[in-house]
């Protein structure tokens, strides 16, 4: 999976009439070429996916949109409005309002803030979660890796929206506790792929060469285990806010979201679905196309990221 | 062969008991506990502690778990206050008819995605193959919920062929007996099973592509849908069939869902309801149910998988 028209990284200077080893068709002589850094060979990989540049565009806008938008676009989104419930998009509502008053397009904004640093934050926590179970669980081995990883296999056979609706009927509805509920369930593939590196990693060479000079075992799994899944890692965050926004949807739609006045794309749609034999467009497609474009995104920049960090593995 | 059965039976059986630790720990952070859950908030301490008493509460937490366990293995999942019967008869009544919609979607899905991936293998990086991926890529991206909605707008409202509430009745039976109600509900759930169908069917699709016994069964002069039907399809299936016992906690969270937006009355409505109205021992006793369920599934997929493909045994 190297970048197309890369020169091969290993190519030596060839002195003399030698033929060229190294497939760059050197006859005699040779070419001296430092082979290409792990960080450009990362971003030029990321660059050349188009895909990729169309996930980053989409996610600067959706931030932009959510976070600077308010800014621009001022409305009120505490006080209801029974007035102007359910107008159609005019000048001076662009999206409408919604059956409280709210303007639809400004509330599409806040919604946006709380999805983003929900999906964000249980992402993160679910990996940070993920990642020290998973290297704990690796590097110890034995009847304590057996034992950490049965409890992952429990975890995921619990239906991951049953686990968030009891959670979150038991505890207070706050953004915390809705991140803590998200990385509850996507704390799994993080932990599985950590622990397979870990393995891998734990029987090389340059541990056991550690281990002997008297290395701390906990600054072993920091050096050596963490700072190689780091990009793995990445990966998985990456694609766990895509999931973690689909999760917090779901969990809106289904009424246990964030609760009023803050809103989120789901519970936009769950009130949208009630006006769907009315015609009001602006209550049902908006939130649904925000959450599918930010999810798109956010899968597009990490499968690049995946491709990009398999690249830069390969090279090594 | 039997090493390989018996070592899974002794993990899916230590996977159930986690399970069951992890309904206990989560039925002992119920704000004031059970006993207040049950009896609500205007109970006084006496009936409080009577209620603990008399449901063994005051034991040390170890004791009961095993109290706990001992309840579950002689078939005692509960009762459920608010719908003033026990959680197996509830469970009885409910899980067939999502059964019946779970399965209708697994069925339509591999249906579709089976054959398309074999499609997308066989014409890799064409516009056909592309397209599809894009559609599937969509159908990942789309909540369960909003699919749910678009196919209510296309199929019941701007062009109404089918209805947009899904058959209503206590049993089986009834549900079936409308069958242009199940339509939208199972198409819902069967978009997003087959996003993920499709991905792994074309990827294992195209892995035996390229093995030689293809090759030579095409050099012997057999048509190539003759090796696609008798050589290609087997060997590709494999990988299907550990995704269907897999994939049942994601397509029990989708059903969920599902039938909220279709009000179809099966167990996740069942569910959705009880977890507004607070009500535990319904949605932990679902909860264990459904997680030994896809112990079980898993467990019976990877044996399917180990007895047609003889690599996998040896791990």
């Amino acid at each position: 999976m190297t970048a197309v028209g890369e020169q091969p990284v290993d190519a030596v200077p060839v002195v003399g009439g030698a033929p060229g080893a190294d497939g760059a068709g050197n006859a005699e002589g040779g070419t001296l070429h430092a082979p290409t850094p792990g960080w450009r060979l990362f971003v030029r990989v990321f660059a050349e996916n188009r895909l990729a540049v169309v996930g980053v565009a989409l996610l600067v806008f959706v931030v932009g949109f959510c976070f600077i938008g308010p800014v621009v676009y001022h409305t009120n989104q505490i006080q209801t409005n029974f007035n102007d419930a359910n107008l159609a998009p005019s000048a001076a509502h662009l999206l409408g309002t919604d059956d409280a008053g709210y303007d639809v397009l400004g509330r599409l904004m806040v919604a946006g803030q709380v999805s983003l640093e929900v999906g964000v934050g249980g992402a993160l926590l679910s990996s940070l979660l993920g990642a020290v179970w998973g290297a704990i669980s690796g590097y110890v081995g034995g009847w304590v890796d057996a034992l950490m990883m049965r409890v992952v296999d429990s975890f995921y056979a619990i239906p991951p929206l049953l686990l968030m609706l009891i959670v979150a009927t038991i505890f207070a509805r706050t953004t915390f506790v809705f991140i803590v509920v998200i990385a509850l369930v996507s704390w799994l593939p993080t932990a599985r792929l950590v622990r397979g590196e870990s393995l891998a990693i734990r029987v090389r060479e340059y541990v056991e060469a550690a281990r002997s000079m008297g290395v701390h075992h906990l600054r072993i799994v920091e050096r050596h285990i963490f700072r190689n899944v780091m990009g793995t890692i990445v990966v998985q965050t990456t694609l766990q806010v895509a999931n973690a926004i689909l999760l917090l949807a779901a969990l809106s739609y289904l009424g246990l979201g964030p609760p009023p006045p803050s809103t989120s794309w789901g519970a936009m749609l769950n009130n949208g679905l009630n006006y769907i034999y009315d015609g009001y467009w602006w209550l049902i497609y908006p939130a649904g196309v925000a959450i599918v474009l930010t999810v798109i995104a956010f899968s597009f920049v990490g499968d690049a990221l995946r491709d990009a960090v398999d690249a830069r593995l390969q090279r090594h | 062969m039997i090493g390989y059965i018996v070592r899974r039976l002794f993990q899916s059986v230590v996977v159930v008991i986690g399970v069951t630790i992890i309904v206990f720990v989560l039925i002992h952070f119920l704000p004031g506990g059970t006993a207040r859950a049950t009896l609500g908030a205007r109970a006084t301490k006496a009936e409080i502690h009577a209620f603990m008493v008399a449901n063994g509460y005051n034991h040390p937490i170890p004791v009961q778990y095993l109290l706990y366990l001992k309840r579950l293995l002689s078939g005692n999942l509960g009762f459920s206050y608010h719908y003033n019967e026990s959680v197996v008869s509830l469970l009885t009544t409910n899980v067939p008819k999502t059964a019946v919609l779970v399965g209708l979607a697994y069925a339509a899905s591999l249906v579709v995605s089976i054959p398309l991936g074999i499609y997308q293998a066989v014409k890799r990086n064409s516009v056909g193959d592309y397209a599809v991926t894009a559609f599937a890529f969509v159908g990942y991206a789309m909540p369960t919920f909003w699919a749910g909605m678009l196919l209510i707008l296309g199929f019941s409202i701007y062009w109404p062929v089918l209805p947009s509430e899904a058959p209503q009745g206590a049993t089986v039976g009834a549900i079936l007996s409308q069958p242009s109600g199940l339509v939208l509900p199972v198409a819902t759930l069967a978009i997003v099973n087959f996003a993920m169908f499709s991905r792994f069917m074309r990827s294992s699709a195209i892995e035996n592509l390229v093995q030689d016994y293809i090759r030579t069964a095409r050099a012997k002069g057999l048509k190539w849908w003759w090796v696609l039907y008798r050589h290609l399809l087997p060997n590709s299936l494999g990988p299907i069939i550990s995704l269907i016992g897999l994939s049942l906690p994601v397509v029990l969270s989708g059903a969920v869902v599902a039938e909220a937006v279709f009000n179809f009355p099966g167990m996740g409505l069942l569910f959705w309801n009880a977890a507004l109205k607070q009500d535990y021992p319904l949605m932990m006793g679902f909860t264990v149910v459904v997680s030994v369920a896809t112990v079980l599934g898993s467990l019976f997929a990877d044996i399917c998988y180990a007895i047609i493909d003889p690599r996998v045994r040896f791990d």
